[in-house]
């Protein structure tokens, strides 16, 4: 499992990816924001929650700053610094103690919601993710 | 080209209403044949503004079923579905039938049909247009409020109680509003002390859970004085889309889709920021008051906040009165039916017929904003004086 973003030829990554990316060009490569921690740029705690989600809900926009692609598998993979790309994503927080500018890491878990309770068709899209955990 | 003209406007009683979807079109549109004068078969087409009939109710068709109860057969009818501004968008269409010359009477009516599901499946269909791997998450349209009204204030250091004084500011108006579903003011330690939904917003940030219809009719300014010496023209009419993934956008306090419809209306029309007299905007949610007056250019950017302070958008008092309805946030938002019932209190703001509510104006402004700025369509209205 992994939190696959896109890579495309500008250098400019996206969380999701997509066919086509900000630059109009094609996707040259994945990264796996799993594998980086992040800051909270905002947050919110929901207490009205559609079925099949927990509640409350604690969700974060993170931002990852993703340095560039090495070869050497041993390289860092926590933030890059100056001269990383920023990529955000969005998803729950394992507690509601958070708070913005925190650093949070990836944590997978096998099911974020109840496929069979919202009004999507369960077997349209995976149900197990990531959720940040400060640290 | 020749200019577009609306002749008519109606508007139901928003709320809980026992009718299906199928009576609440029906009962607009009805009056809205009536308030312009025109026979049914003189329609040419007719739009429907629907975001999820089939998903609240099961019933698919609502366009064919509209058409024959109206005994408007047999115009050509389409339904126009772009979530929450599938009312802006109609108005879009609208427009564009007549102005290609491919109508010369075009009736738009929206509306959606809500109450009967409980909040959370509300909540899911709404929040089934989200990116899966935002839905994943249990995402809600209220939680991305949340979540932008933070880093509102955080960045621009505004004060909580700026965003409440929008609902009370919002719900004074709907007092005025006989088709409003709150026509209750509340006072600012009510709206604060509200409970939390998706923090830091609370229970009297949010619209509620409506149904209603509402219509214009739209016919060449030629036309229209066949039928009518007072009228309101389409001064300009654009619409934009940003991003599918809300987390993707550079800047989460600026909704691009705002910003570029606002340009595009601004431009048809010749009209700028300071030339609107009155405006309804999508306050879904508080804080996109804020972000709305901000993208089409009524306040600076991390701004709003204060000018709501200094009372500049009170209806009775203020330089640029907003949501003079009473807004989403008292009037209601059934789906389909908010961008048109905007435009129908412009129409009235306009046509001098908005009876308590009425401020001086003779330029007015919708921004219809679909998902959480997904799609926005910005449209400006002039008196034909």
């Amino acid at each position: 499992m992994t939190m696959e973003a896109y890579r495309y030829e500008d250098g400019s990554i996206t969380y999701p990816g997509h066919p086509i990316g900000p630059d109009g060009s094609e996707p040259v490569e994945t990264i796996d924001l799993s594998e980086y921690t992040a800051k909270v740029v905002t947050w919110t705690t929901s207490t009205a929650t559609p079925p099949g989600v927990r509640e409350p809900n604690t969700l974060a926009i993170v931002e990852f700053d993703v340095s560039e692609a090495s070869d050497d598998a041993s390289s860092s993979r926590t933030q890059s610094g100056d001269d990383g790309e920023p990529v955000r994503a969005l998803g729950q927080v394992t507690t509601d103690d958070v708070e913005t500018g925190d650093t949070v890491r990836p944590v997978h878990v096998e099911e974020l919601r109840e496929p069979g309770a919202g009004i999507r068709e369960p077997e349209s899209q995976e149900w197990d993710g990531y959720r940040f955990e400060p640290v | 080209m020749e200019r577009v003209a609306i002749i008519g406007a109606s508007m139901t009683q928003f709320g809980k209403r026992e009718e299906w979807i199928r009576e609440l079109l029906a009962e607009a549109g009805l009056a809205c044949l009536e308030d312009a004068g025109v026979d049914p078969a003189d329609v040419e087409h007719l739009y429907v503004s629907n975001m999820a009939s089939g998903e609240f109710e099961g019933q698919s068709g609502v366009v064919n079923a509209l058409v024959h109860d109206l005994d408007a057969i047999p115009a050509y009818t389409q339904r126009v579905d772009q979530t929450s501004s599938s009312g802006g968008a109609g108005i879009y269409a609208a427009w564009q039938s007549v102005a290609s010359g491919a109508s010369d009477m075009t009736l738009l009516v929206g509306g959606e049909k809500m109450t009967h599901r409980t909040t959370a499946e509300a909540t899911d269909v709404i929040a089934s247009l989200t990116h899966p791997v935002e839905y994943k998450h249990g995402v809600t349209l209220p939680s991305f409020a949340g979540l932008t009204a933070r880093h509102y204030l955080e960045r621009f250091d505004a004060p909580r109680e700026s965003l409440a004084k929008v609902a009370v500011k919002n719900h004074e108006n709907g007092v005025d509003n006989p088709k409003a579903q709150f026509q209750k003011e509340i006072d600012l330690e009510t709206a604060m002390e509200s409970p939390i939904v998706a923090d830091p917003l609370r229970l009297y940030d949010f619209c509620p859970i409506t149904d209603g219809s509402a219509a214009l009719m739209f016919c060449p300014e030629s036309v229209a004085r066949e039928y009518t010496d007072e009228y309101v023209v389409i001064a300009g009419v654009d619409g934009a889309t940003d991003t599918h993934v809300v987390h993707e956008r550079e800047d989460p306090t600026i909704m691009g889709g705002v910003v570029e419809s606002g340009e595009g209306a601004y431009e048809m029309s010749g009209y700028g920021p300071d030339d609107i007299d009155v405006a309804e905007l999508h306050d879904m949610f508080t804080i996109l008051e804020f972000l709305q007056m901000e993208g089409l250019g009524f306040a600076e950017h991390g701004e709003a906040w204060k000018l709501v302070e200094e009372g500049y958008t009170e209806r009775d008092t203020g330089e640029l009165p907003i949501n003079t309805s009473g807004g989403l946030k008292s009037k209601g938002h059934p789906l389909g039916a908010s961008g048109v019932a905007q435009a129908v209190e412009i129409y009235e703001q306009l046509m001098g017929e908005a009876g308590p509510r009425q401020v001086g104006a003779d330029v007015g402004l919708t921004c219809n904003v679909g998902g959480f700025g997904n799609c926005v369509i910005t449209t400006i209205m002039e008196a034909a004086r």
